[in-house]
């Protein structure tokens, strides 16, 4: 129980009759990033709003790090630092008086306020541009300093609402690895995303969000297995008919499905049994030219799982 | 029923204190006020006037005359073409206070930095009350600033140091001042929590300030009739019917002004409102102490103060209901 850091029962948030959040439960583990995926209007900005207690929920329950933020949003807030998907500063002002705004509001001690605003503003390699007026900051120096602001009051949760949305590939990367170090050091995050390669990256776990409702939630190779069937798709090229192996493929072990595609063979497993299916087709008497495995990337999954979701709609 | 008694419930425990971070805005508020470019235009407006009127008014002021209160009549002496400072201070100081906070809270949202300071362990509560403390004082310092002007040029034109008796009325003429102007920033900072763009915020309030400047006494005028009988015919309907017009005219928050500057400017005026001749009569045309002056304007002041903590009241419930997102 102690190891959860953020929990949710039951969560619900209507507009009138519209349902934006419909019974999320959601669970995250101290220390790991977890990523809540889904698409636009899905639901997530309106879940983790109510998360730290900016809106009120209609129903349910949430605890962040024990408390709940409905009751406490004093202590909830003191100890999550929330990054909006639209960061926003005091374009007149410098980094560092934007900061030191929030560094008060968060009633840090003054002889350690300056420190901390400048070891924020290091970690995220902003220090040359310190004194300069927000204004003039490029939309990747805003979301580093949004990230800055988060860091001053050493948050033990953040959360990232779409935090690598509009940045270029290079500076994506850099924001990455810069969570990725705050996971080293035991921050647990959780955010939400688009970019699916960018999640896979870099999330322990996803949760894959669907008009208000969380459909899908667990590691990437387990929504591979639910969704696709199989967490990894092996390859056989092989000499002359591919058609005939396949009765030898199906028998093996752990084998969900075998399909044999512009004289390819594929199969989809819920382990990686290249050895095993190259001993099948030499056994059959056949000659392997290639072997190779796939492991599900999240973009199958996701565009798998909402093809079938429309599928069903439709139907 | 359930779920709003755990509405209730959540209000009554809500922890720590509504103002944890008061300090925080207030200061950086006043901070951004003071070295803003629209502060700098506002003061150089009141300044202007201030010493344009003064000086004006000096002309006709003479020093060693058996004037009791010389100081207050630079207040208040106007000489064509120009009115009386009072009179520019009833105008621009509503004008001053909403230029200061029309745009709080929407352009925090607009910024989109609202979401990222309400994201800091800190209330609503003190967000929207630093923003309403941070105006207030820094229209009460312009207005010190301006007053203690006043009075350098009064020492230095006239010659005679001010009495105990004028500076205690300036001083509450300065309180009544910074009330008037309290009231139009509340008015301001709902116009502002209302409608999500800067100019509409402005544009509203600004429309209330010129209803009450140029039509709120023709309103009064067509309605007060209607509310009493049709035909006056006794004394007793006469004075009623004064009375509703002057009770419909104190409405406006500049009626309310008036009052104060009438009677503290002008210690020989003991009556506010509808006088009958017969009672005038009673009146000697002695000034009165300040403490009286004061009893007479008391419910002006209280009047303002009311009304500036209803409308911050509605501005605090509107924005404790609204949502955040961009
Ligand atoms: N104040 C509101 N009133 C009515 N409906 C709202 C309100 N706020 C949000 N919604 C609706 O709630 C739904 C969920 O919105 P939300 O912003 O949480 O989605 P999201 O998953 O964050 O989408 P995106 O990926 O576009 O950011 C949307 O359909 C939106 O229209
Ligand atoms: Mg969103």
């Amino acid at each position: 129980m102690n190891d959860l850091v953020l929990e949710t029962r039951g969560l619900t948030k209507r507009y009138g009759d519209f349902t934006a959040v419909d019974h999320l439960d959601l669970s995250v583990r101290r220390g790991e990033v977890f990523g809540l995926l889904g698409p636009n209007g899905a639901g997530k900005t309106t879940t983790i709003l109510m998360l730290l207690g900016l809106t009120e929920p209609t129903e349910g329950e949430v605890n962040v790090l024990g408390f709940d933020p409905a009751r406490q949003p004093l202590s909830v807030k003191k100890r999550v630092g929330y990054m909006p998907d639209q960061v926003g500063f005091y374009d007149d002002l410098t980094a560092r008086e934007n900061l030191f705004y929030i560094a008060k509001l968060n009633g840090i001690p003054r002889d350690q306020i300056k420190r901390r605003v400048e070891e924020a503003i290091e970690r995220v390699r902003l220090s040359e541009v310190i004194d300069k007026r927000v204004g003039a900051f490029s939309r990747g120096m805003r979301q580093r300093l949004g990230l800055a602001d988060v860091l001053i009051k050493n948050p033990q949760l953040i959360i990232m609402d779409e935090p690598t949305q509009g940045l270029d590939p290079e500076l994506a990367h850099e924001f990455l690895s810069l969570i990725h170090s705050l996971k080293e050091e035991g921050t647990t995050i959780l955010l939400s995303s688009h970019l699916l390669h960018q999640v896979q990256a870099i999330c322990d776990r996803v949760g894959l969000f669907s008009r208000g409702r969380m459909v899908l939630q667990g590691t990437v190779p387990e929504l591979a297995r639910k969704v696709l069937g199989g967490a990894y798709r092996i390859q056989l090229e092989t000499e002359g008919s591919a058609a005939k192996f396949r009765k030898a493929l199906e028998g093996l072990q752990d084998v969900n499905a075998v399909t044999v595609k512009d004289g390819r063979i594929i199969v989809e497993a819920q382990k990686d049994i290249r050895a095993d299916a190259a001993e099948a087709v030499v056994k059959a008497g056949g000659r392997l030219r290639g072997l190779s495995v796939e492991s599900q990337s999240l973009d199958d999954i996701y565009t798998r799982y909402f093809e079938e979701a429309k599928h069903e709609t439709v139907n | 029923m359930k779920p709003s008694t755990r509405r209730m419930k959540v209000r009554d425990e809500r922890e720590g204190s509504p103002w944890t971070g008061l300090g925080a805005v207030l200061t950086k508020e006043m901070a951004d006020h003071l070295t803003g470019v629209r502060m700098l235009i506002l003061e150089m407006l009141v300044l202007l006037t201030a010493v344009g009127t003064i000086y004006t008014a000096l002309q006709t002021i003479r020093p060693g005359s058996n004037d009791e209160f010389l100081y207050l009549r630079l207040f208040t002496t106007a000489q064509d073409p120009l009115p009386a400072f009072v009179f520019f201070l009833a105008i621009l100081v509503p004008l001053i206070a909403i230029a200061l906070s029309f745009d709080s809270i929407n352009g925090e949202f607009n910024r989109r930095t609202l979401s990222r300071i309400l994201a800091q362990p800190v209330y609503r509560d003190a967000l929207l009350m630093g923003k309403f403390l941070g105006g207030l004082l820094t229209l009460t310092m312009v207005f010190s600033a301006i007053w203690l002007l006043i009075f350098g040029i009064g020492i230095l034109r006239l010659g005679v140091p001010p009495t105990a008796e004028e500076t205690g009325r300036a001083l509450w003429f300065l309180l009544g001042t910074i009330f008037y102007g309290g009231i139009w920033m509340a008015l301001a900072l709902l116009f502002s929590t209302v409608f999500r763009s800067p100019a509409t915020a402005a544009l509203a309030s600004i429309a209330v300030w010129a209803f009450f400047i140029f039509f709120w006494n023709i309103v009064v005028g067509v309605i007060a009739p209607l509310l009493g009988p049709k035909q006056i015919t006794t004394l007793d309907q006469l004075v009623a019917a004064g009375q509703m017009q002057m009770i419909l005219t104190r409405i406006s928050p500049i009626t309310l002004y008036a009052d104060i500057a009438t009677i503290m400017l002008q210690p020989t005026e003991r009556f506010l409102g509808f006088v009958l001749p017969v009672q005038l009569d009673r009146a000697i045309q002695a000034p009165l102490p300040l403490a009286q002056s004061v009893l007479v304007i008391w419910p002006q002041l209280t009047g303002l103060i009311a009304a500036t903590i209803l409308l911050f009241a509605l501005a605090y419930v509107l924005f404790q209901r609204q949502e955040i997102r961009a």
